[in-house]
């Protein structure tokens, strides 16, 4: 498993360093200059800017400082936000966003197995045929749809809860429901086809011939047997929340990391595009790498045979 | 049916005539494996549904804008964010379609305007029935091309891989391993902010970051079929290669194919939309289902019309792809047929 | 000898798209205690569905028990509620599966899956019960269970399995032990090994057997009593010998003579032509008589009863009614030679 773990994090890093590379390639690449008010500036001003941003050197010795820096945690510095370095603006940001995206994970895998795992014992019930139903709109609704829905009936018109900005708990409410809607959809989805894949398996019969009764067999045998495979499907969760952050944050005025790199798309802001984006290329390949080390972690199966090695 | 043995007549016990041939027959009729599938898609009432409603909104996507006498950019400062009226439903209040704004207030009388928008009209006074339409195509044109495209890369780099195997497939997978590893947003947010967004760039991120999926499914199956035993099976008893592409090939490699297309679509769908949303969309006048959403948004407190409906067109073609994409699985996959 | 199970005309049938099969039709049988009944016959022809009916381990959505009683210890399981079937099971009546490799939950330890039977039924601590568990390792020859019982399924071999499921299914001293193809997954070897296991444990315990088996091999080295299956009707019941060496029906001739003998001349060996009948619609006379090469007229119109051979010697077939023709079991069908 160690040796496994090893290989699966050399592959990570070879996959960041090209990441890197082309997203630096890519922004040389880009139409557009970076100063939003260069035509009144003077040749001078935009020499003493270039030179501060280190644009007037030669591509590959930029790419080589890039990298350089880079490699210590150095993502550069903004062009809007008054020369300030890449990675505090992540770091001022991300709070709010990972609160948001933790808490639409907990409420909604946690809702979704407990709504697969019914609509499987109740197969072919209206329980079931309402949960299939409601999962295909979970997953077929396009989420800022129906965050924008959401915010207009149950904020502005009922006025239940408030309807954007990120001060109290309560803010934090209707954005994570919103968010967690495809986390249900998904998952709930995805247990109820495992639990019923498992009630067909022999030793659910072996253990009901121990005259154990269905609850038993299905809490002691089946869940824990359905959800071993459930655990694959985080880590694409995981990374369709953060797209979701993306646009939920804008519709929410959520202060975090998806309405930064949505505003910094707009005004065309390099070094906080290019941060973001490997940021969030770390975060995305790191969360799948962790859901496959907790797999082995959890299917005894993997657990021993890797241990033996 | 037993019968006292007494009452039984000792003519019966004659020996009696079977004909040989009848001991071998089979007692169920034999079904190609199409037909099979057709069958059960028909039976699924969700997956019909989803054919119907996807069909529908091709149509009027086509129709639409020839029933509206306006063109989708024309503009008139006169007739602004009228809300939806619709001739015969614009007495049935509940609706919302007699043109009375959230205020109550009838904006065709106080615009003085004549004519029914049955969609309404946006912030410069275009026709919301043709721009949605028109926009739907749009939609739909990214969403196919995309997935032809990834169709196309797919199938050929996943054949390749598989048909050659060795190293040529390691290299190949190695390839496709690291690509995956890189998150598909990225890639399209990358590729979009290079090309310029539009619909042709679009469609180009979304095929580069799409096909490895498919790629990968057609390798797996093509190599699982290769190893498996009733290919061998098959062979030993004499078909030839016709006979196995054509009922074994086919069969198991454009099942998945097929399904994974079908979910391509509104996945695609809602990445433009998503695009758009995050204002990497289409640049105007041009709109998409995804545009018309994100302008609404802006105003949707006001003239929730503007939202609501290109909200509802996208959902229902997102549904109804899905529920599609759900029956196809379910009637291509030989395993269900009971 | 005291009668333990009785089935008297017990119907299953199954709802598929097709229709509805009648896999089970009208099977009487009956077993004392300590006594072992070997139910053996082909793919379909119902053993597996009738014993699991016994056990009420049938999908409840697509299958009922249409008519007929199951008398255990008097008791008719038929009409017995979820409730009193959850304390029969496991406890009275225990069953163990062909395939070890899938019988066996893999995600929880062989321990753990020995003792829920005996927490649920004998109200044992976790540590008696853990005690127990060792105890019924070493009976069924696992070694060094002191260790193995804190394993996963995945770390035995088949035949080890699958002597952690005869012991889960003997934790609780069951009174009827139902034997599903206990060998047909396991190495030649293997299952001779499992076999004497079984054997000796029977020995030792007294509970009753129910084997299904295939192979009338595995029926001469462990029962005492034959029920030969076919087209979900029970064709011939006998003890072992009367079935091996006088037997009746044309099936069982067809089965004996379709067995690999050793002393025999190199004949091919011979199969019964033909294929089992549908059990969607299945024949209104005896079910074999589409293959039977004695077939009559009665046979193709008429379900035939159970003549009596002996007092211990059924069979259901219109040969042995005194107005059929007199007809010889082929040569091929006699075992070690004609009586």
């Amino acid at each position: 498993m160690g040796k496994y773990v090893l290989k699966r994090i050399g592959y990570m890093l070879l996959t960041l360093f090209i990441i890197a590379s082309v997203t630096f390639f890519l922004m040389k690449l880009l139409p557009g200059s970076p100063f939003n008010n260069e035509d009144r500036l003077s040749d001078t001003q935009k020499e003493i800017l270039l030179d501060k941003y280190g644009l007037n050197e030669p591509v590959p010795v930029q790419y080589v400082k890039y990298m350089t820096a880079l490699a210590q945690g150095d993502l550069g510095i903004s062009f809007q936000f008054d020369g300030r370095p890449v990675s505090t603006l992540i770091g001022e940001r991300i709070g709010a966003s990972a609160f948001l995206g933790m808490q639409s994970l907990i409420l909604g895998t946690v809702l979704g197995l407990i709504l697969g795992t019914i609509a499987a014992i109740r197969h072919n019930s209206w329980v079931d045929y309402s949960a299939t139903v409601a999962s295909v709109l979970g997953l077929s609704i396009p989420s800022f749809v129906f965050a924008s829905l959401l915010q207009y009936y149950v904020g502005v018109k009922l006025q239940w809860l408030p309807v954007a900005f990120w001060t109290t708990w309560e803010h934090t409410i209707l954005p994570s429901i919103a968010l967690s809607l495809v986390v249900i959809a998904t998952t709930s989805r995805f247990m109820r086809t495992e639990i019923l894949e498992v009630l067909g398996q022999d030793y659910i019969i072996t253990a009901r011939s121990k005259g154990l009764s269905n609850a038993r067999v299905i809490v002691t045998h089946a869940i824990r047997n359905a959800m071993i495979p459930v655990i694959t499907i985080l880590g694409p969760l995981a990374v369709n929340l953060i797209t979701g952050t993306l646009v939920i944050e804008r519709i929410f005025s959520v202060p975090g990391l998806g309405q930064q790199f949505v505003s910094s798309i707009a005004t065309n802001d390099y070094p906080v595009i290019m941060g973001t984006t490997l940021f969030y290329s770390t975060l995305f390949i790191g969360v799948i790498l962790l859901v496959d080390i907790l797999y082995g972690i959890i299917d005894p199966r993997i657990r021993i045979s890797g241990g033996k090695e | 049916m037993s019968l006292p043995k007494h009452e039984i007549s000792t003519e019966l016990f004659q020996p009696a005539q079977v004909r040989k041939e009848n001991k071998e027959v089979i007692a169920r009729p034999s079904i190609s494996f199409w037909k099979d599938a057709w069958i059960r898609l028909r039976k699924n009432k969700a997956a019909v549904t989803g054919l119907i409603i996807i069909v529908f909104i091709a149509l009027m996507a086509f129709i639409g804008p020839q029933m509206s006498k306006y063109g989708f950019n024309d503009q008139d400062l006169m007739r602004v964010n009228l809300p939806p009226k619709v001739q015969g439903l614009e007495n049935i209040s509940f609706l919302g379609l007699d043109g009375v704004d959230i205020r109550g207030m009838d904006q065709y009388k106080l615009k003085q305007q004549k004519d029914y928008f049955w969609f309404g009209t946006d912030a410069l006074g275009r026709d919301q029935w043709t721009r949605i339409w028109e926009g739907t195509q749009v939609s739909l044109l990214i969403a196919f091309v995309a997935a032809i495209l990834d169709l196309l890369i797919g199938i050929t780099y996943g054949g390749i891989s598989a048909f050659y195997g060795g190293k040529t497939d390691n290299y190949m997978q190695r390839f496709i391993e690291i690509l995956i590893g890189i998150p598909n947003l990225v890639i399209i947010i990358l590729l979009i902010l290079i090309l310029k967004p539009g619909i042709t760039s679009i469609i180009i991120a979304m095929a580069i970051s799409g096909w490895t999926g498919m790629a990968r499914i057609v390798r797996a199956q093509i190599l699982k079929l290769k190893g498996q035993e009733f290919v061998l099976a098959s062979r030993t008893l004499g078909a030839g290669d016709k006979r196995l592409v054509s009922k074994h090939l086919i069969p198991n490699v454009l099942g998945p194919i097929i399904i994974t297309t079908t979910f391509t679509i509104p996945t695609a769908i809602f990445f433009e939309a998503f695009l758009s949303f995050i204002g990497l969309g289409l640049r105007p006048p041009t709109a998409s289902l995804g545009s018309l959403v994100n302008e609404g948004f802006r105003s949707l407190q006001i003239f929730p019309h503007l939202m609501l409906i290109p909200s509802i067109i996208i959902s229902l073609l997102m549904i109804s792809f899905n529920m599609l994409g759900d029956g196809l699985r379910d009637a291509l996959d030989p395993k269900m047929r009971k | 000898m005291e009668k333990l199970l009785e089935l008297k005309n017990v119907h299953v049938s199954f709802n598929t798209y097709g229709g509805e099969v009648k896999a089970v039709r009208g099977v009487n049988l009956q077993l004392d205690k300590g006594e072992s009944l070997a139910i053996v016959g082909e793919s379909g022809s119902g053993k597996s569905v009738t014993s699991k009916a016994v056990m009420r381990l049938l999908p409840a959505k697509t299958s009922k028990i249409k008519e007929g009683q199951i008398l255990f210890e008097g008791k008719d399981l038929v009409k017995a509620s979820n409730r009193e079937m959850e304390k029969i099971r496991g406890a009275e009546i225990s069953m163990i599966f062909q395939d070890p490799m899938t019988s066996l939950n893999p995600t929880m330890t062989v321990g753990k899956q020995i003792m829920e039977g005996l927490r649920k039924h004998q109200n044992m601590s976790k540590g008696e019960a853990k005690e127990r568990a060792i105890n019924l390792l070493k009976l069924v020859g696992i070694p060094n269970p002191e260790v193995r019982v804190q394993e996963y399924p995945h770390q035995f071999s088949g035949g080890m399995r699958q002597r952690v499921v005869i012991a889960i299914a003997l934790a609780c001293n069951p009174k009827l032990l139902i034997a599903d193809e206990p060998t047909t997954a396991l190495d030649v070897t293997i299952q001779a090994q499992i076999l004497d296991l079984m054997r000796d444990l029977q020995e030792k315990t007294g509970t009753a057997i129910i084997l299904i088996t295939h192979d009338l091999g595995v029926v001469a080295n462990l029962a005492q009593r034959v029920a030969v299956m076919y087209g979900g009707t029970i064709v011939e019941t006998g003890t072992v010998d009367e079935i091996f060496y006088k037997p009746k029906h044309p099936y069982t001739w067809g089965l004996l003579a379709s067995m690999p003998k050793l002393h025999a001349e190199s004949k091919e060996l011979l199969a019964i032509p033909g294929t089992p009948p549908d059990l969607l619609n299945p024949p209104k006379g005896c079910p074999f008589a589409a293959r039977c090469p004695y077939a009559m007229e009665v046979c193709v119109e008429h379900m035939p009863e159970a003549y009596d051979v002996s007092t211990s010697h059924k069979a259901a077939c219109w040969l042995l009614d005194e107005r059929a023709p007199k007809v010889e079991p082929p040569e091929e069908a006699l075992v070690g030679g004609a009586r």
